[in-house]
């Protein structure tokens, strides 16, 4: 079956040419900014896409069979991750610039009108020690392309996920609570959940549940557990006994759990909440976790160190418009982060995006995170926003 | 377009259920060649013509308009037909061919007995042996969307056809999604229900597809043939 979408990509209704045109504006930026170019593969194993953002990542990613050893491949849905990886091949630690043109491809919605290939054209800034820099100029960067080839009117929004995770971490809670709120800190409506059970406290355990846990007080609980879990079902498969052991120990604990304090799941909304120029952000921000006593002073100086930067970097940075809410679907994101859209041009999708995400790093194989901050711009988007404003 | 064409599973009992409930309803479907020819002819009603197909090919064809009707499980068209609603409208359901689509783990894991503990479990899992969490299924769409739905994030679906309940004893999954109809076979193969594992209470449905070409006569026979099987709505 064919699907009239895969013959949409982002070109449409723009002039070859003129595409090409801002490409080369967008590359000579970068290079003068002393960016290198760097091509990554377009292919690369889906086992590291699938390790980095679950199964989910398969709705919004081309992932096939076809690799030389049957494995699975990944058509590349953005640069970072291969970007990244070839820096790694070189070794990780050493600061480096890199920038990148060429399509990506994007699994779209059933009926979704959006291209499944698109053209991006960013740069990645990795392993500079003062964050605060690298944050502003890979921004200042990206607006500057973005005034080269895109729209005049645009809306910018910022946020910076170390806070909430800042946050968390400094919140007095049982270690378990604060491991589930983190994991689950990607997913809003979940996270909600757990702050209300948090917050309600334990619930009375079903009859299996209770008889587990009882099973704990014998005076062998090892034997105890598995007589009971052998009684349920003949003990087969990968987990072992000692796995179910150990998660009834923390599901003892967590009974043992006392209940979240009101005030401190009114505060986690409320710093997720707070929105408004950067300037008037921040001192809120300060307010109302000094209120609480919560201390994420740290988070909140790179918060200040990063608009003074943009403010020697020209940006009028007090009023910067910042969401603490936002980024919260970009899971591999951990501090700063923004986006660029077109004002008044809902049928567009944002014509720039990026962030740092120091702690992907790690999961791509660094032995300890290394800064990481990057952006790119869509050029076809930036083009059809200019054209539709002019 | 003039006439009608109906798919019509081409498997054994399913296709008798289907035979029998057309036939409650004053039209009659035989198969021709004495039953071992893929062909079968419909009377009682005028301009409708019947093809066999195989069941889980009924929602591609709906889906491309290369049918107007066909019979088949909900299940299949939700699992196979990307954007279903725009391409097939789930007519009435049959009363029969029911299954539910449940996710199933090893009944000795009595600390899982909800999607949440699935979602802790995977976090450990990962932890001790390396690699996530494995779910067997041939409903991958489905899986995903319902995981998804309930925050379970940290989990791989691995491909399975057939014999599905067996992935957990032959280690090649920790916990499977796949159809039951009394749950004996999962109880057979020791492996329990979620609470909230239930995905889908599906039975075979008569579907119509939005996008064939319903033009000529073909939406007026669409409309003699609803009032014969008294569908609601059509």
């Amino acid at each position: 079956m064919v699907d009239d979408r895969f013959g949409v990509t982002a070109h449409e209704g723009l002039d070859l040419a003129e595409v090409e045109h801002a490409l080369e504006r967008l590359a000579g930026l970068h290079a003068e900014a002393g960016y290198a170019v760097v091509s990554p593969t377009h292919l690369f194993r889906a086992e590291l896409m699938l390790d980095l953002y679950g199964e989910d990542i398969r709705g919004r990613a081309f992932l096939f069979p076809g690799g030389g050893g049957g494995e699975e491949l990944c058509l590349r849905p953005d640069f970072t991750v291969p970007v990244v990886l070839a820096h790694a091949a070189q070794g990780w630690d050493r600061p480096a610039r890199y920038a990148y043109q060429g399509p990506v491809f994007r699994r779209q919605e059933p009926g979704s009108t959006r291209p499944v290939e698109y053209l991006q054209a960013g740069i990645e800034n990795l392993g500079a020690a003062d964050a605060a820099t690298a944050d502003s100029q890979v921004f200042s960067l990206t607006l500057k392309g973005i005034a080269e080839i895109g729209p005049e009117a645009i809306r910018v929004t910022t946020g910076d996920l170390g806070i909430p995770f800042a946050l968390l971490e400094a919140l007095a809670m049982p270690a378990r609570r604060r491991q589930r709120l983190r994991r689950h800190f990607w997913r809003p409506a979940r996270f909600r959940g757990l702050l209300d059970a948090a917050v309600r406290g334990p619930e009375a355990p079903s009859p299996r549940r209770a008889d587990l846990i009882a099973a704990l007080g014998a005076p062998d609980p090892v034997a105890a557990v598995a007589t009971h879990a052998a009684a349920a079902g003949e003990i087969t498969g990968l987990r072992e006994l000692d796995e179910l052991v150990s998660r009834a120990e923390r599901l003892a604990g967590a009974e043992a759990e006392p209940p979240m304090p009101a005030e401190q799941a009114e505060l986690i909304e409320a710093v997720t909440e707070v929105a408004g120029p950067s300037g008037e952000a921040l001192s809120q921000l300060r307010r109302l976790t000094a209120e609480a006593g919560a201390d994420i002073t740290a988070a909140l100086d790179r918060f200040e160190a990063r608009l003074d930067a943009l403010n020697r970097s020209g940006v009028d940075a007090e009023d910067l418009s910042f969401d603490a809410a936002f980024g919260r679907n970009l899971e591999y994101y951990d501090g700063f982060v923004f986006e660029v859209l077109a004002e008044g041009r809902t049928d567009l999708p944002p014509l720039a995006g990026g962030g740092r995400f120091d702690a992907m790093t790690r999961q791509l194989g660094a032995a300890h995170a290394i800064p990481a901050v990057g952006a790119m711009i869509r050029p076809e988007a930036a083009l059809l926003a200019r054209r539709g404003a002019a | 377009m003039t006439r009608l064409t109906l798919g019509l599973p081409s498997k054994g009992r399913l296709q008798e259920a289907t035979v029998a409930w057309f036939a409650e309803r004053g039209v009659t479907i035989e198969r021709l060649g004495g039953g071992r020819e893929y062909a079968a002819r419909a009377s009682g009603i005028d301009g409708l013509d019947v093809i066999m197909l195989a069941a889980g090919e009924i929602p591609r064809e709906l889906g491309a308009g290369r049918i107007h009707l066909g019979v088949t499980g909900e299940d299949l068209i939700r699992e196979r037909l990307a954007g279903w609603e725009d391409r097939v409208d789930l007519a009435t359901e049959m009363g029969f061919g029911h299954a539910d689509l449940v996710v199933a783990v090893p009944a000795w894991w009595v600390d899982v007995e909800t999607l949440d503990d699935l979602d802790e479990v995977a976090e450990a899992f990962r932890g001790r042996h390396g690699h996530p969490l494995r779910v067997a299924t041939k409903y991958h769409n489905l899986t995903q969307g319902f995981f998804r739905h309930h925050g379970v994030a940290d989990y791989r679906i691995v491909d399975s056809q057939g014999a599905t309940e067996a992935a957990p004893k032959n280690l090649s999954a920790e916990a499977i999604v796949d159809i039951t109809t009394t749950r004996s076979t999962l109880r057979a193969n020791h492996l329990r229900v979620l609470a909230d594992g239930l995905i889908l209470r599906s039975q075979a449905n008569l579907c119509i597809s939005r996008v064939a070409d319903w033009s000529g006569r073909a939406h007026q026979r669409l409309r003699d043939l609803a009032a014969r099987l008294a569908l609601k709505d059509w």
